[in-house]
């Protein structure tokens, strides 16, 4: 049985069809392991090998990981409740209450939406402190670090975009307490908090300005950064790992 | 031979006794034109992110006739979100939005104050600052009355709290 299955899987490696797909050869040796790596749009920015030690849970607790693995989450249940989420007063509200109480498994998208955002800026503040207190500004990774600190406030401005998007009393009273200290900013503070909502006050232009950036402007920005984050990591030489961690603690 | 190379050199370098060779003209030419299209692209985005029109309550309105409003006594219009607060002195037009950030407040009639719900200002009836955060007293709104006598309300124009419509 078991010989039947590696004889289909060998088959199915030599095959034309997976060949063009996958241009290497068999993964039996580091250079096409390697290859793999180097060949695959979603791989080649991740590193082929990396030092064991960088892989204990000690040395990232894996946070950095974390926020991404929320990040796809966010993403795929984003896309998901936008199916029956219309940008609009007053439908937005009524939305949000048909996807609690009407669509099948709607809670429970709109729920793991939340909590995974919540859950999100929290990682992302933890992998913030663990790198901080490591010393990963240090050189050669300042560069990787100004980067994650834009990342961390690209996680906050989802956060506070997606606040708005329920168009229930908590979202309403948050947004204008918040443009309004947008607004305490000297001379161009009132024009900012114009051309966010769209007028004087929260309202439905708000409320689609606010969406647009949620959904397409800001997870955009997102995405490229977190590439080039996961970049630099494998150009600045890893993870930071210090000698003290060479007992694999 | 090296010295037929550089007299062609020279000769695209240098035209007719100009410091700027072909080449440097050319390419900042096409970088300024690129500048002011950049500026101009910048420019019209703006204009285009500001709309022109709104559809907001307006800031100009009729309060109905003086006699709705017993003296001593603090009306809050909703959708407008004002005070119109008659005293003995006169009629005043109190905004109801908190100077801190924005909130809506209220009228406590039963402890003679306007409060805010988000952080706790208080205020006087007349608008004047009882306890922070907010930062300053509620402003007054221009307030007249127009020719077949209503009360009419300008949100735009602001005036001294002293300032009283007597009528």
């Amino acid at each position: 049985m078991a010989t039947n299955v590696s004889l289909l899987l060998e088959t199915l490696r030599e095959s034309k069809v997976w060949k063009s797909v996958f241009r290497r050869g068999p993964a039996n040796s580091n250079r096409t392991r390697s290859m793999a790596v180097f060949g695959n749009l979603f791989l080649h920015w991740m590193p082929v090998k990396v030092r064991e030690k960088s892989l204990h849970v000690r040395a990232s607790y894996y946070l950095g990981s974390i926020s991404f693995l929320l990040f796809l989450i966010l993403f795929v249940t984003g896309i998901l409740l936008m199916f029956y989420y219309h940008p609009a007063a007053p439908n937005a509200y009524r939305d949000m209450k048909d996807l609690q109480f009407v669509v099948s498994n709607g809670v429970f998208l709109r729920n793991l939406h939340r909590l995974a955002a919540h859950l999100m800026v929290f990682m992302v503040f933890a992998h913030m402190f663990h790198v901080f207190y490591r010393g990963g500004y240090k050189p050669p990774h300042e560069f990787n670090w100004v980067i994650g600190v834009v990342l961390l406030l690209v996680t906050l401005f989802l956060s506070y975009t997606g606040y708005l998007l329920p168009w229930d009393q908590l979202a309403f009273w948050a947004v204008t307490v918040g443009t309004n200290i947008i607004s305490a900013m000297p001379v161009i503070g009132d024009k900012i908090r114009f051309l966010l909502l769209g007028g004087h006050i929260v309202g439905e232009n708000a409320l689609l300005r606010f969406y647009v950036m949620h959904v397409l402007i800001l997870p955009l920005v997102a995405l490229v950064l977190i590439g080039i984050h996961f970049w630099r990591v494998q150009k600045d030489g890893g993870l930071t790992v210090k000698s003290k961690d060479s007992d694999g603690r | 031979m090296s010295n037929a190379n550089d007299a062609t050199f020279d000769q695209t370098k240098s035209g007719a006794g100009n410091d700027v060779s072909r080449r440097d003209f050319l390419n900042q030419i096409t970088v300024g034109a690129l500048g002011i299209a950049g500026l101009g692209s910048v420019a019209v985005t703006y204009q285009y992110f500001a709309p022109n029109v709104l559809f907001e309550p307006a800031t100009q309105f009729r309060a109905g006739t003086p006699d709705l409003y017993p003296v001593h006594s603090v009306t809050f219009l909703q959708d407008q979100q004002v005070y119109i607060v008659r005293m003995p002195e006169g009629f005043y037009a109190v905004s109801a939005v908190c100077t801190h950030l924005g909130c809506v407040t209220q009228w406590k009639s039963e402890a003679e104050m306007i409060a805010c719900p988000c952080h706790g200002s208080k205020f006087k009836a007349d608008g004047t600052k009882i306890e922070g955060p907010a930062p300053r007293p509620l402003p007054h709104f221009a307030l007249s009355l127009t020719a077949d006598g209503e009360l009419l309300v300008d949100k735009l124009q602001s005036v001294k709290n002293s300032q009283a419509l007597k009528v």
